[in-house]
């Protein structure tokens, strides 16, 4: 069961086209994401950190390569079957603007249960502990633009996790916000990596949060390498960090 | 939590956009309803009096004058009776009632009087009035007021004269005062007793001085054969404004149809034509309400973009993004439909008397079809931008921030 990662890629490539014009944003891109990993992807603007997360969440078709989620071939099968496995085992925070905003703090974390038809009463504990999770219990109520940016991403947390997710995509999660607020998102991250065993794959610009997790990856012009360090790394091989 | 729950949310969100789409889809259906019950109104009125002055189309020998609508079949010449079976066996659309007539100045005693036979069984008791004398019903016939439901004026339901026996007349009251008679007297017409049956009430036509007996009866006795001097027919007036008139004219070629021919060119012409309009404004309303739809769905659309895309990371199929934008349209549609069911109604039977001089009444079958025709066009308007939206490339979201 361990030797199985939560999901794995191998040559993934991701060519987007306008007109004449194509940009081959991944290209060839290997990665593994083990059980209760915590990998962090970083490089530099336009190197495809986005692309390859929309790919492994099938939000993009990629142009080759294959992904597998414990195993399963993910790849090619049809839009509702990805959307299925969204709602079932993914979890999906962004840099800001996240939120549905005419749902309060609460109802944007029962969304995805609704989505799952959950019970009214599960949907309801389960974002009351989520929202008390993430220090928000008593801003339950509040619309999104009723909260600050470090509040509004904690609430786009305690939804990714409503499902309780085998894996949580996070791309530039602390990207908007100061250095306190981003220390307390990273945080938040690690704790819920380390107390559920939630394998989480985060695309970050801070070196000081690419740290923070087990396992690093570094994309530049849409190949999977070496670190920023300089530290030897083969195409889409990952490092752990102890 | 529920996704209707969702889509209301937005809803309430989205009240300005919301309230303009509404606004469109009301007023359209507003105008529809007002138009069809104001018709509605206006075809009731022709018809009802159409049946008040009787037969509208009249069957005459080519030849004869009508100058006096309703003293053109008196000495006209004459048409052989089986006319009337030819009509009959035509089944022509519209065609109510036939009354078949033979017309003669005759002298009773020394008072020169029109004659007029009738059958019994086909004549109908031309002037609404007749049945107080108690012209029982054997069989009821309303020409234009069939399908205008049970409010019609119960006075204007024609009824066949049932009793007139060979050796009966009817007197006008007219008649009556100048020959002196009363009921149960007899008068002697060209040799032949005849009891008065009945007095007939006064209808303020030129019916109220002629005697009427039976048809055939007259024939006989003045030797005319089996010959009419005219046959009125009860016509439908939207089948007069159909071109039942030709229609006769090709079935009878060698006589002359005429109808009332002020009514049937001013009251039903209008009515067609507001029919014509309101057909005109339902196309203009399935285009404007369709399209604001469309455009209001459109707008939602791309407020709605980082929306969708939140909605398809976390999980929700295309069909339920599909789905949320139509019940959102279902929802207006159906809303809008009763709201303007609500308002044109309101509008035409409230102002209709002061403004229009017509008694306007609801169409209640009609709140169903508004809303109906409210839904499909909000549903045909949003089918576009729904989906669109539910197809829309999440990564374009994801990338903007
Ligand atoms: N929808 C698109 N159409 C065409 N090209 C695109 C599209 N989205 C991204 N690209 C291009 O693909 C490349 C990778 O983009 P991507 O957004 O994945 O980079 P990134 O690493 O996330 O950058 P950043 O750090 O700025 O967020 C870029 O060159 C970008 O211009
Ligand atoms: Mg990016």
């Amino acid at each position: 069961m361990a030797a199985e990662p939560v999901l794995e890629a191998r040559g993934l490539s991701k060519q987007y086209r306008r007109g004449d014009v194509a940009v081959d944003a991944l290209r060839g891109v290997d990665l593994v994401v083990p059980e209760g990993a915590f990998v962090t992807v970083t490089g530099p603007s336009g190197s495809g950190k986005t692309t390859l997360l929309l790919t492994l969440a099938g939000l993009l078709k990629p142009s080759a390569g294959t992904v597998r989620f414990r195993g399963a071939a993910l790849d090619g099968q049809s839009d509702a079957l990805w959307a299925r496995f969204r709602r079932r085992h993914l979890g999906f925070v962004m840099q800001s603007f996240s939120l549905v905003p005419y749902l309060s703090a609460r109802e944007n974390v029962m969304l995805p249960l609704a989505l799952l038809g959950r019970a009214r009463r599960e949907q309801y504990e389960r974002a009351e502990a989520l929202l008390a999770r993430v220090g928000l219990e008593h801003r339950a109520l509040h619309l999104p633009r009723e909260l600050s940016a470090g509040q509004q991403q904690r609430v786009a947390i305690a939804r990714a996790l409503a499902n309780a997710p085998a894996l949580l995509l996070a791309d530039e999660p602390t990207g908007n916000l100061d250095p306190a607020l981003a220390g307390e998102v990273l945080e938040l991250l690690a704790g819920v990596n380390a107390e559920s065993g939630t394998a989480i794959l985060m695309v970050t610009h801070s070196p000081q949060a690419a740290a923070a997790g087990t396992h690093r990856v570094h994309l530049d012009e849409g190949r999977a390498g070496a670190r920023p360090e300089g530290a030897p790394a083969t195409a889409g091989s990952l490092r752990s960090r102890g | 939590m529920r996704l209707g729950l969702v889509m209301w949310k937005e809803l309430c969100h989205r009240r300005g956009s919301v309230v303009s789409g509404l606004v469109a889809i009301t007023l359209g259906i507003a105008v529809i309803v007002g138009i069809r019950s104001v018709t509605r109104a206006s075809e009731h009125a022709v018809a009802v009096k159409l049946d008040s002055l009787g037969a509208n189309v009249l069957v005459l020998p080519q030849g004869a004058s009508v100058d006096d609508y309703h003293t053109a079949d008196i000495d006209a010449p004459t048409f052989p009776e089986e006319y009337v079976e030819r009509m009959v066996s035509s089944a022509l659309l519209g065609v109510e009632n036939l009354s078949p007539k033979l017309t003669r100045r005759v002298r009773i005693g020394a008072v020169p009087v029109v004659l007029t036979g009738i059958l019994p069984d086909h004549e109908v008791a031309s002037k609404p009035t007749w049945q107080l004398a108690g012209l029982e019903p054997a069989a009821t016939a309303h020409a234009c007021l069939g399908d205008l439901g049970p409010n019609a004026d119960e006075r204007l339901r024609r009824k066949p004269v049932e009793q007139l026996a060979p050796d009966e007349c009817l007197v006008g009251e007219e008649a009556a005062a100048r020959l002196g008679v009363a009921k149960g007297d007899t008068l002697t017409v060209a040799g032949r007793a005849l009891k008065v049956s009945r007095l007939l009430p006064a209808t303020g036509t030129v019916d109220d001085d002629r005697v009427f007996m039976h048809l055939h009866e007259m024939q006989d006795l003045l030797g005319v054969g089996r010959q009419l001097s005219a046959i009125e027919v009860m016509g439908c007036c939207s089948a007069i404004g159909d071109g039942l008139l030709s229609k006769l004219r090709n079935v009878l070629p060698d006589t002359r149809v005429v109808g009332i021919a002020q009514i049937v060119s001013t009251q039903v012409e209008t009515n067609r034509l507001m029919d014509r309009l309101s057909w005109g404004i339902l196309l203009i309303v399935l285009l404007v309400g369709g399209l604001s739809i469309g455009n209001f769905m459109w707008a939602n659309v791309s407020q709605r973009r980082r929306e969708i895309g939140i909605l398809r990371m976390i999980g929700a199929p295309r069909a339920s993004i599909f789905g949320l934008f139509l019940l959102k349209a279902v929802v207006l549609g159906a809303v809008g439909g009763l709201l303007g069911y609500g308002l044109g109604t309101l509008a035409v039977v409230g102002f209709g008397p002061a403004v229009l001089g017509l008694e306007v009444r609801a169409l209640p079958g009609w709140v169903g079809l508004a809303v109906l025709l409210a839904t499909a066009v909000a549903v045909l308007g949003s089918l576009l931008p729904a989906w669109l939206a539910a197809r829309f490339d999440p990564s374009a979201n994801m990338q903007e921030v």
